[in-house]
């Protein structure tokens, strides 16, 4: 049996001194958030209905207070190299105004966290970091750059980040900046004006669906999250929590620190290890190991599961071949997928389950479900 | 948030509507808003004995799983058959149309008044 909570108010908690706050703490206590303790932060974790406003996603938009996110800088003549050396990626090859998922790993291949990499100008760069990992990611950079003429900037609490998601978001966001967003594409940024606060405008997200990030000064979030709750609703635009971020994140396979990547794991296990660059010139942490991965292969790797069950897989329960019972696997992520109608999880698995169609068992606090691997995302969005 | 005065409650977040030997049972409002929305509730079949403070049914969320914990010694006589097919009545009306269970209560209660169990929660 997996462990579970004790009791009936796991993930409910009180506003406390201990945790920080973002700058739009007071727009969320009005409208009625419930709030959950993430990575030091007092974040929402919903307004209504965690179902309702994943939904708005979907189908309209959704408005996200990010500011938990860490902010990153790094500036000087050899910014870009030393990112090189320190991410397993290639900044130097971002374009002016483009953005590149990447990863920090340590020298054994671990992951220590995934990164957004923005290149905002040639000699500098901003990174995003997940709020549980953004002072590991900051001490460790600080390290690796050490030897360039560069300097790393945390400014985390310089910026807050609003996230607008959905098919309807380019129509919210328009009627509030004089950017054409039809040219801002897809992990794109620009420097522009947001009613009437300068932002950074990027065309990036974690839900699936087309949408915005905007980088603002702290002083001018409530502002900007007033005007795009006051443009958007008429669309059907909500005010989203992180739970449905996390639902979302799910069906679109997007992994999460924590779940599907780790210290232990390397990017290949992840099925990412695309985001490995052995090509570049600048020599970088990690890369004997994660060579090494590569040719050797993974002993595990992450499928998607389904299943028509009425329970739903969960992070830690055990994956199991229906033919002998034998353990072979562990779910990362799992939950009913409010698109879909059925569960939906994430799992590793040894590498002879990994093909779609093949059939386990999820052991679901002591009966044994049937699932079915399914190529991952779950959803996909229509282009439009 | 406010909780009902005429019902008694559990430190599980559960409440009891006691009428002589039978109890209705359900999850309080405080509940329903910690676990986010219900998509699927496992109860105990009718006929089945409970006693208190034991895992007897399972509320899942889309965010997570939580056992329902018996409140009271009993057997259970009868199961809200439309909160099975609509968990979601967990959250929009938990103390009417989404009760869970009705038990014959067998041995003593120890419960929480509203007064204790509002302090509980923190006089929300």
């Amino acid at each position: 049996m997996a462990p579970r909570p004790r009791c009936l108010t796991e993930g409910a908690s009180r506003l406390m001194s201990l945790t920080r706050a973002t700058p739009l703490a007071a727009e969320h206590q009005q409208l009625g958030a419930s709030f959950t303790d993430f990575a030091g932060w007092t974040m929402p974790v919903r307004y209504t209905s965690d179902i309702a406003e994943h939904n708005a996603v979907r189908t309209t938009a959704g408005l996200f207070d990010l500011s938990h996110m860490g902010e990153l800088e790094v500036v000087g003549a050899c910014a870009a190299r030393a990112l090189d050396h320190s991410l397993v990626g290639t900044p130097s090859k971002i374009g002016l105004g483009r953005a590149r998922y990447s990863m920090l790993c340590a020298e054994d291949g671990g992951v220590i966290d995934d990164l957004v990499v923005y290149r905002l100008a040639d000699d500098h760069f901003l990174i995003v970091a997940n709020a549980s990992n953004t002072a590991v990611v900051r001490d460790e950079l600080k390290q690796r750059i050490a030897g360039y003429e560069t300097e790393l900037r945390d400014t985390t609490d310089d910026w807050a980040l609003i996230a607008v998601q959905g098919p309807v978001s380019a129509q919210i966001v328009a009627p509030l900046t004089y950017t054409d967003l039809t040219d801002l594409k897809y992990y794109e940024i620009t420097e522009t004006k947001l009613a009437n606060s300068n932002v950074l405008l990027a065309r990036t997200g974690y839900t699936g669906e087309d949408g915005f990030e905007i980088y603002c000064r702290p002083a001018d979030a409530s502002q900007i999250w007033a005007e795009l709750l006051r443009v958007g609703t008429p669309y059907g635009l909500k005010p989203c929590g992180l739970a449905c971020r996390d639902t979302l994140r799910l069906e679109a396979g997007m992994p999460l620190y924590g779940n599907e990547l780790s210290r232990e794991l390397t990017p290949f296990e992840a099925g990412l290890g695309r985001v490995v660059a052995f090509g570049k010139e600048e020599d970088f942490v990690g890369r004997e190991a994660l060579a090494r991965r590569r040719d050797e292969g993974a002993q595990r790797v992450l499928v998607g599961l389904t299943s028509s069950a009425r329970r739903s897989p969960r992070s830690g329960y055990a994956v199991l071949d229906p033919a002998t019972g034998r353990e072979v696997g562990t779910v990362t992520s799992g939950a009913p997928s409010p698109t879909l109608g059925h569960p939906i999880a994430m799992a590793y698995v040894e590498g002879i389950y990994q093909e779609p169609g093949t059939r386990l068992q999820v052991d679901i606090r002591g009966t044994h479900d049937d699932v079915v691997v399914v190529p991952l995302p779950f959803y996909r969005r229509q282009e439009s | 948030m406010s909780v009902p005065t005429e019902l008694h409650y559990t430190a599980d977040h559960e409440w009891i509507a006691l009428d002589g030997e039978l109890a209705t049972v359900g999850i309080t409002a405080f509940a329903g808003e910690a676990l986010g929305d219900v998509v699927y509730v496992d109860l105990p079949a009718v006929g089945t004995a409970i006693s208190t403070g034991d895992a007897c049914g399972e509320i899942e969320s889309t965010k997570s799983v939580s056992d329902l914990f018996a409140p009271v010694d009993g057997e259970v006589v009868e199961l809200n058959e439309a909160v099975v097919a609509d968990p979601g009545l967990l959250n929009t009306d938990p103390y009417q149309a989404g009760w869970l269970l009705r038990v014959k209560v067998t041995g003593p209660t120890k419960l929480l008044d509203a007064a204790a169990y509002e302090a509980l929660i923190g006089g929300e």
